[in-house]
This record gives C-alpha cells, structure tokens and sequence, in this order.
C-alpha cells in the first residue's frame, strides 16, 4: 500500500470538488473493495475522502412513486428494508446473493457499483493487463490462460472482464438512475444502463464518471409489479461471484425483463431480448447474447444463462 | 522403548481415560484468542521488525539485477536481503524439491528473491513493490496433457507387475478403459506460513508454524550453514498444515536471514497471493484405469497408470499407490510417470497419493461395478483381500473394509436407492447416491517424550510433536493420564519446541499413533523411576490409579514421590521392523447423497456419512473432527478446488482464496461418522492408527459417482463443475 492522506468530507459538492481538485484522490466508502485493491497497489490512492459523514445514508420514496436510495445506504440495510422487499424484490434476492454478511454490513450502494472486476489477471500486479496498466496486454486472452470466470459478450479484443456486482444487475433491471453532483457543484442522473461501459479500447475507463464526480444517490422508478427472482449460479453454494445470475421480473401475461450478471463488463439486458421473454428462455438468450464471443473455457455461460433462465420460467 | 511385537493385552483394553470422549484441552485458549499463533507472538522477542517477501514474476530464467536503491530508502527501511547477494544457498533437505532462497537462478513463479525489513507491514510491503528485478527469462512448457500423450504407452519402469496383466484383461469377461483427471490443489489451511526469527550469540530461535520441527530444525541449519544445535524451533500452534507445513519454507529463511542483517528480530508472513506458487501443492494427474473382471465380479486383472507433474527432481503425486493393495486380483500393473516442469513445487498434501488415486480408482470400481451389474457396495465386498495382492505371504494386520461397507450401506439406507441413473426427481432437484472406498496407510514413526512429575502432583509433558489442530494435546493428554492414573486435568501438555525430545511430528497420520506411544514409553520409564524409589525394580508390581501409586497393602500419593523436587524421565518408541511384516493400513466407506439442479447443474449435498476403521478411537470427539474435516476436504476436490494452471506463463492463476475457492458452511450437509470398534496390536502399543487423511480418500469419488447416479452424466475430469455436464441434462 502506497502512503496516503485522508480526509472526512461533510458536504457531498465539497467533496467533489476536493476530489477533482487534488490529483490522485479517491473517495472510500465502506473500503471493503478499495482497500484490498490499495494493499496490492492495483489501486494507488495518493489521497482518501472518507464519505460516510455525508449523511447519504437514506431511504426514501420518490415524488413519482419510486424509490431514493442513498449512496451510502449499506447493502445489508437495502436488502432489509420493507419497501425494498415488497415492491423491489428482485434487489433484496440479488443483494442478499452477495459478498457475506460481514461484507454487506460495509458495503454501500455506490460502492458496490463501482466495485471492480475479479479477473485473476486483474489481480496479479505481474501479469499483464489493460484495465491495471493500459497497454500492457491482456493476461486472460493471451495463450494457454485461464478464462473460466470472464465475460463473453460486450468484452473486446483489449479486454474480457465481467462487472461483479449483483446489486447492479437488479438495479438494471429496475431501471435504475445514479444521481451524482459534479467538481463544478451540477447534479446529474445518468441512467445505469448507460452508467457503466464497454471495454472497447479503453477497459481502463468503466464508467460514465467524469473525475471527482460524486453519487449520492441511485433512484428506483416506481414498482413495476410482478414476480421477482434472482438466481445466482456458481460453484459453491455461498460466498462467490457468479458464473452467471438472471434477474427476472415477470409479469402475470408473460411479459417481463431479464437481465445478466457474471457475463458482461456491465449488468446485461436489452429491450429486444426482453420483447422475447413470452417465447422461453431461448428466443432471449438468442437475443441477448448475440454477438458473444466466448473463449474455449467459458463458453458453457451461454448454455449456462439460458438453461438458469429456462429453470427460473418454469418454477412458476 | 521398543515396539518389537504386536502388543498384547494391556491397560488401554480396560482405560479410564483414552478412548473416551474428550473435548480438546487447549480449545478454551483457542476459542478465547489465548493461544498465540506464530506471527501473534509479540513477546517472545522485543524490538520485532516486518520482513516482506519479495518473488519472482517469471516461471523460469535469470535474476540479471535488482535495484533496491529506491527501497532501501523508502519510509521504515531498515535492510534488505537479496537473493544475488546471498548466492546459492545449500539445499535445505532431500525432502526440498526447489530451491527456497539463493542466487540469480528462477526455478518457479513466485519464488522469493528477497526480503525487504522495516518498522511496520506496510512500509516493508510497500517498499517491496519499488524493487526493480530484470529477467532473462526461459519458456517452459507446463502441458501436463502433452506430456501424457508422449508417455502413456510407456511401460518399460513399472512400479509393480503381478502375473500377466495384458492376457488376463484381453481374456476378462468385462472390461473397463477409462481415463480420469485430478487438477492441482492447495492446501488452503487458515494460517499462512509465519516465522519469527532472532540471533543471540550466533544462536538462531524461529517461533514458526511447522508440523515437523526436527525435520526443520535440521534443514534450516543445512541451508543457514550453522551447527543444528545453534538452532531452536518452536511453534506449539498451528493453524493447519495438510502437509504445506512439513518441510521448511522460505519464510523462515527470509525471517532469518532478515534478522540476522538488520540485527534484530524479524517477522514474515506469507501473504495469501503467494502461498499458492510460492509454497507446495499437490500435482495434478492423468490416470488410466483398467480392470477386468468374471462376470461374478471377481477382478482378474488391474492396471493403475497414472502422470503427474513434478519440479525437477521431486516426486510428483503418486497417485496409484493405493492400487497396488486396495483390491484382489491376480494380475496386476502399476506404472507412474512423471513429467518435469518448473511449476511451484508439488510435495505432500493431505494423504498424498491416496487422495488423488482413490478420486480416480473410486470412479472406475463404481463404473465397472454399472458394467457387472452389481451393486457396487457388493462389488467392491466381493473384492477385499485379506492379504497384500502383490505378495499373498503379507497379510493385513487387521483389516475390516467389508464391515465399514456393510456397516455404512445399513445406517445411511442404501438399500433405498435408486439404481438407474436419472430417475429419481425432487422438485427440480435429480437425486443420487454415490458410495466409494478408502484406503490409507497406517504408519507409525519413532516418537520421544519427557514426563517430569511435579510435587504438587501434576505431570508435565513435554515433546516436539505438534498440534495441527488435530487433537495431539489432548490425546497425549489422555494418554499420559491413563498411564499414570491420574485424572486428566492433572496433566499438562508442551509441545512444538525443539528443546524437547524429538518425537514423529504430524504428517501421514502417524502422529496419533506415534505420540501416544512415545507418551506411553516415557510415563512407563516415569513409573520405573517410582519403583525404583520404593526400592522394587518391578514396575509391573505396582498399580498406578487414583493420582497414587499401591503395593500390596501400602499406598501413596503420586506427588508424593516428588515432594523433594521434580522426578524427570525420557525415552522414545522405536517401532521395530516385525510391523512391517503386515501391512497395517485404515479404512472406510463414504456414503453420499446429492441434488443436482435440473436447469442450471449445480450440486447440493445433502447427506455424508463416512463408516472408518482406524484400530482403537483414542478420542471419539477429535478423531470425529478429523474425519469430517477431512470430508468437507473431500467436498472441496469434487466440487470446487482448482488450482489452474496458465499454460502459457506456467504459474498457477487462481491463487487466493476468492479464485480458488474451498467449501463454505452452506455446501456442508449433515455429516455421520461411525468408527467400528476395531483395535490393531501389530501397529502400537495402544492398537491405535490414525484417522487424519482417512477421512479425505475416497470422499471425491464417492460424490462424483451420485452426481452420476442422479444425473446419467459420468464425468471423469475434476473438479465436477456444472459446465463439465451441463448440455448433457435433461431439459428442464
Ligand atoms: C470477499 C468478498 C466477496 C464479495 N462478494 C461479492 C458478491 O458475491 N457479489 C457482489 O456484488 N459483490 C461482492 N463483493 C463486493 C462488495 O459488494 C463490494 O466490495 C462493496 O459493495 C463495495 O462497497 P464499499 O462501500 O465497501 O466500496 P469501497 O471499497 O469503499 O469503494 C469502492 C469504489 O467506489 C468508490 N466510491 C465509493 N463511494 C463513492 C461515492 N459515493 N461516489 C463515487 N465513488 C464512490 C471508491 O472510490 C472506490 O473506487 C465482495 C467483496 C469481497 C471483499
Ligand atoms: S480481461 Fe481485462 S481485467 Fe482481465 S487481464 Fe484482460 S484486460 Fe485485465
């Protein structure tokens, strides 16, 4: 770990504008994807502004009926809350499929979105990688790697790492906004569908961010209905990143939304696959993953994806 | 003390104390954070500074330099050992496949070439990371598959071959051909290697984690260059071990010489990152299995061929050991090829070999047991042996496979199964049921111990034998009491220093065995020195009960005898040869129930129960911990662990806790253990084996063949993971 200094922020358009004013600087929040990231000097922070004193820790419902949830509402407490599990229920099943306990307890709401990838390659300062060190080469395309857990649509040529989080693949689902407040004192909403970003050429470029851009927020509209599930295959029963999860929300005539975590650099859906979902499992996943370019390793996630779905559409 | 023949009846056929079930005496310092593991202990030596490792990032080539300039003058430095400026060191024991520290030469990835020594972790760590190392680096190839391809047909150096094993498999009414794969695993105890090390007058201590201190006490000199007796090792906690822990490691190198340069006491952990590729693992394999058999399912001929890799110079994973003495058959063939790469070292990992052969062997029993049309508990009972199949003249010095088969197939109901595969529903759950074999030797070591009676009466205990978090405290304990006649809470237990006597060390599943023994010999030259002081030189006259010693009519006290000052006595059982004039080996049946998901593949397990004969249960409680811990081992390599190799850079890639992942609670289904009431004379004196690897052989098959019966998908290539099958389910 790099040295570093640290401030607490009190006010969220201070703390933007610090942030963009001080090179090198980071917001932490509950630390727990940051620090370890700092440990192995894959992040290098040359300054912390803590923001859990800035009062983001709300829950509240919205002028249209929806639902505003402080950046840093801490997962466990998202997960718990009534609104969340009556109206949202696919939110509190995804968050609940996460990290631990002790981790969700930390973990907060933009944490969680900008947490980043798992890739093994990632995580090897001696190993190539352009989203660690742009233009070093990609360590999980290169001959003889292993592949197994990364993405196989939306990646690129420079880059095939999935976005981890399950809490965005419900979000995405729901149509989420992230509400943010820029170095400059403006408020933004930027839609999570076009929050996070593809690869392309710059992997090392994940988000719709501009530097010292702050979220306070992530709004949900209001409650679509239907029925929520979320299921989260991986290789042991807990405690793991997904090999692939489906966020479902269906509705009683057949229609609904399906979106993908562990396949993609960023939660997975779109409008076309979601049109499908009255045809089965197949005719979405045809859809959604056209265009998937799998290595030899983790081809099985597309069978995966459409068998998961295919399983979650008839338990009902 | 010699053990010179099978022991005959004696005071643990009648005990008090062993056998019963006992909680572990040190779990009250354990669960309360009192017994300090080896990087936590701060007060044995002041002024402690933090090494940090530093490790190559090729797999193979030349250190040509290191800058160190900027590190040496980042924030808390205090010095830095190079691997250039120390050279090659010797090697530290036969046992060391690759070199831990020393010199320009990258044998594997994450080998370490220095340590950088501060004030705090993270200054040492974070001036690691400004060391700059140029390579020249060597391609390697790291394909175990090709280099299969390349020896598979070789035959030319057999381990064993009995009768005619080609004729009788072409002239064999059923047959089987199968190959099968075992990846590379961790270890993955919960402590990573630690040592702290500090000089004093050219005198070295290391506080260190080790299961086999005078093995580490003499390669640490070895590769230091100092007199042995120069060196004192002591690590009474051990966070696990599996065999990660068995030979020195170079932590405690790095510690040492760390100290030794800045003149002060140092500190190294290794972080979880370098664990995987700078320690030991157990080597991935290829096995080929052929057996034919009668159509009454009587095996007339078995071929166990298997490759592993190896470091240059080791010994791989043997993993067709077991076949040479598991199951009858009048022709046999085992071959096993080694394939040379600079991978990390492989070495022993919780019953080496067995573990990884009885993965495959189980498999091909239960497949060929389909082929017969038997039942393939049945199948497996008509095939026991009462002698070594290689050399009919050696029997089994006790052996009841057959009963933990029957004794395991009536408590678990497997007469309830279904027997054709993919046909019993749950929902959306296929069930199934897998059944498999365990075999792993019983060996015993030669094991020391002092007992030194105090006058207050109670009785210290003092060995270098080790507590990997199996129970040594308290057997030994146990042992020391029933001995003495004293109650148990009157003895106390020292271990892991290399002050006390030597003793075998826990590894193979000797240590219960052995220690108990050696235990066992010191409290007899205890009671020998008591009758010497009553004046008898017939021990055996006196009756040792109740904290007090009786002759005829008279009685005294233990503490007693000790009233004027501490009675000390030593010695060490020798297992004489005659043990091995039978092969004295343990045993179980594995019993699993599974679910596997009709859409998506995943496995739950539902059930487990594991039937053991191990000679006498020292300790119901521990040895039950053993044997289920060893089974929740056994879920990881079904299910899960994988350390995967990146052929191209020859490194293993999943190298923490998150990639390669082990078993949580929430894998774990209800677990039963049944021991059957067995004792073994030819092994020690307390007719004891040991149950520490036993509990993982055989567990792997045992669910990979219910994932069959659930499903109708045979894989043959672990881990069983969901994509190795998954197209092959049926539709939702
Ligand atoms: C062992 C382990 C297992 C896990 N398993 C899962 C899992 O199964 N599924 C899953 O989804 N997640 C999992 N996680 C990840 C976990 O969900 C994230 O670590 C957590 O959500 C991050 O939140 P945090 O508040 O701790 O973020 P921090 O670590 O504090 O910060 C993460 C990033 O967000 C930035 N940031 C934080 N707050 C703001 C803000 N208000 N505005 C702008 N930027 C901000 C920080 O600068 C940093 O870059 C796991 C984590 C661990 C350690
Ligand atoms: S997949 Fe992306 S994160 Fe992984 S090594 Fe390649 S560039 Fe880096």
């Amino acid at each position: 770990m790099r040295q570093f200094s640290f401030e607490r922020a009190s006010d969220a358009a201070q703390a933007a504008a610090r942030a963009a004013e001080v090179e090198g600087a980071k917001f932490i929040a509950g630390g727990t994807n940051l620090l370890d990231l700092m440990k192995l000097e894959i992040e290098t922070p040359v300054h912390l502004i803590d923001v859990n004193g800035l009062g983001l820790d709300e829950i509240s419902a919205t002028e249209d009926g929806g639902l505003r949830i402080g950046a840093l509402v801490r997962n466990t407490d998202l997960a718990a809350h009534e609104t969340v599990r009556r109206d949202y229920g696919v939110l509190s099943r995804a968050l609940l499929a996460g990290a631990s306990g002790q981790l969700r307890n930390k973990a907060t709401t933009a944490g969680n979105l900008l947490q980043r990838t798992r890739c093994p390659y990632f995580y090897d300062t001696a190993q190539p990688c352009n989203k660690r060190e742009p233009g070093s080469g990609c360590g999980a395309l290169s001959e003889g790697a292993f592949s197994r857990q990364l993405g196989v649509v939306g990646t690129s040529d420079s880059c095939i790492a999935t976005h981890p989080s399950d809490m965005a693949v419900a979000m995405r689902a729901l149509d989420a906004t992230v509400e943010t407040i820029t170095p400059v004192g403006m408020t933004r909403q930027i839609p999570l569908a076009e929050f996070h970003q593809l690869p392309g050429d710059t992997p090392e470029q994940e988000n719709a961010l501009m530097p010292g851009e702050i979220i306070t927020a992530v709004t949900l509209p209001a409650p679509v209905g239907g029925t929520h599930a979320y299921h989260k295959v991986r290789d042991r029963a807990s405690y793991a990143f997904a090999l692939v999860s489906v966020a479902l929300i269906r509705q009683p005539d057949g229609s609904g939304r399906v979106a993908l975590g562990g396949v993609a650099p960023k939660p997975w859906r779109s409008d076309e696959a979601d049109a499908e979902l009255p045809n089965g499992a197949r005719a979405v996943m045809s859809r959604l993953l056209d265009g998937a370019r799998p290595t030899e390793e983790n081809a099985f996630k597309i069978t995966l994806a459409e068998r998961t779905l295919a399983a979650m559409l008839a338990e009902e | 003390m010699e053990f010179n023949q099978p022991a005959g009846d004696n005071m643990f056929d009648d005990s008090k104390v062993v056998g019963k079930p006992t909680h572990r005496i040190d779990g009250p310092l354990k669960v309360s954070g009192q017994a300090p593991y080896a990087y936590e202990r701060h007060d044995v030596a002041e002024g402690q500074l933090v090494g940090y490792p530093v490790v190559s990032t090729i797999a193979q080539g030349r250190i040509t330099n290191m800058d160190t300039d900027a590190a040496l003058n980042a924030p808390g430095v205090i010095d830095i050992v190079t691997a250039l400026e120390t050279g090659e060191m010797p090697m530290p024991s036969d046992m060391n496949a690759a070199p831990l520290f020393g010199g320009a030469e990258v044998a594997h990835y994450h080998q370490a070439i220095g340590v950088v020594v501060a004030e705090t972790l993270e200054q040492a760590r974070a001036a690691a990371a400004l060391i700059k190392v140029d390579y020249e680096e060597t391609k390697g190839s790291y394909d175990l598959e090709a280099a299969w391809q390349e020896m598979r047909e070789d035959r030319s150096d057999p381990v064993s071959r009995v009768g005619d094993f080609e004729s009788a498999f072409e002239a064999a009414e059923v047959t089987l051909d199968q190959e099968y794969r075992t990846p590379s695993q961790s270890h993955a105890m919960m402590e990573p290697h630690a040592t702290i090390a500090q000089w004093q007058d050219g005198k070295l201590t290391i506080w260190t984690s080790n299961q086999m201190i005078e093995w580490n006490r003499q390669a640490l000199a070895t590769t230091l260059e100092i007199d042995p007796d120069d060196v004192r090792v002591d690590s009474p906690y051990i966070g696990g071990g599996f065999g990660s822990k068995l030979f020195l490691r170079a932590e405690a190198v790095l510690a040492a010489l760390g100290a030794r340069k800045a003149g002060r006491p140092v500190k190294v952990m290794l972080p979880r990152p370098m664990v995987m590729n700078n320690t030991t693992h157990r080597a991935s394999t290829i096995q080929r299995i052929r057996i034919g058999a009668q159509a009454d399912g009587k095996i007339t001929a078995i071929a166990h061929e298997a490759i592993s890799h190896t470091f240059p110079g080791g010994a791989g994973e043997n993993a067709v050991d077991q076949t040479r003495r598991f199951y009858a058959g009048d022709n046999r063939l085992i071959v096993k090829h080694l394939a040379e790469m600079h991978l990390p070292e492989a070495n022993a990992m919780r019953a080496p070999g067995e573990a990884a052969g009885l993965m495959a062997l189980e498999i091909a029993m239960d497949e060929m047991a389909e082929k017969l049309g038997m039942d393939p508990v049945e199948f497996r009972a008509i095939n026991d042996t009462q002698v070594d199949p290689e050399d009919p003249d050696k029997p089994f010095s006790d052996r009841h496979f057959v009963e933990c088969l029957n004794r395991g197939a009536e408590a678990f109901g497997w007469g309830d199964r279904n027997t054709t595969p993919g046909q019993r529903r749950d929902g959306n759950w296929l069930i199934g049921h897998g059944i498999a074999g365990a075999y792993r030797g019983g060996p015993a070591m030669d094991s020391g111990a002092r007992v030194r009676l105090q006058p207050g009466g109670t009785l210290i205990v003092e060995t270098d034998m080790t507590d990997i978090g199996t129970g040594s405290y308290t057997i030994i304990a146990q042992t020391a009491a029933e001995t003495m006649g004293l109650p148990l809470d009157a003895v106390e237990v020292r271990l892991g220093d290399s002050d006390y006597p030597v003793s075998a060390g826990s590894g193979g599943q000797w240590g219960a065995a052995s220690a108990t023994a050696g235990t066992y010999a010191a409290c007899l030259a205890l009671r020998g020195e008591i009758a010497k002081k009553i004046g008898t030189n017939d021990p055996e006259s006196l009756t040792f009960e109740n904290a007090s010693v009786r002759t005829g009519e008279k009685q005294m006290t233990l503490a007693s005898f000790a009233a004027d000052g501490e009675i000390v006595a030593e010695d060490t059982m020798e297992f004489g040869d005659f043990r091995g004039e039978e092969v004295v080996s343990t045993f179980a049946a594995h019993f699993v129930e599974v679910g596997v998901h009709v859409g998506t593949g995943e496995i739950r397990l539902r059930r487990m129960l594991a039937a053991c004969d191990a000679g006498r249960i020292l300790n119901p409680i521990t040895a039950r911990s053993q044997v289920i811990g060893g089974m929740v081992m056994g879920v990881g390599a079904a299910m899960m662990e994988d350390l995967a190799i990146d052929k191209g850079r020859g490194f293993f890639a999943t190298h923490d806790l998150a990639s390669y992942e082990v078993p949580v609670h929430m894998d774990i289904p209800e677990q039963e253990v049944i021991f059957l009431d067995t004792l073994d004379p030819q092994s020690s004196p307390l007719k004891a084996k040991g149950v520490g690897e036993l509990g993982l052989c055989g567990v792997a098959a045992a669910i990979a063949n219910a994932v069959y019966n659930a499903t109708g998908v045979r894989v043959r290539d672990y881990p069983v993971t969901l994509d190795k099958y998954l197209d092959q389910l049926p539709a939702a």
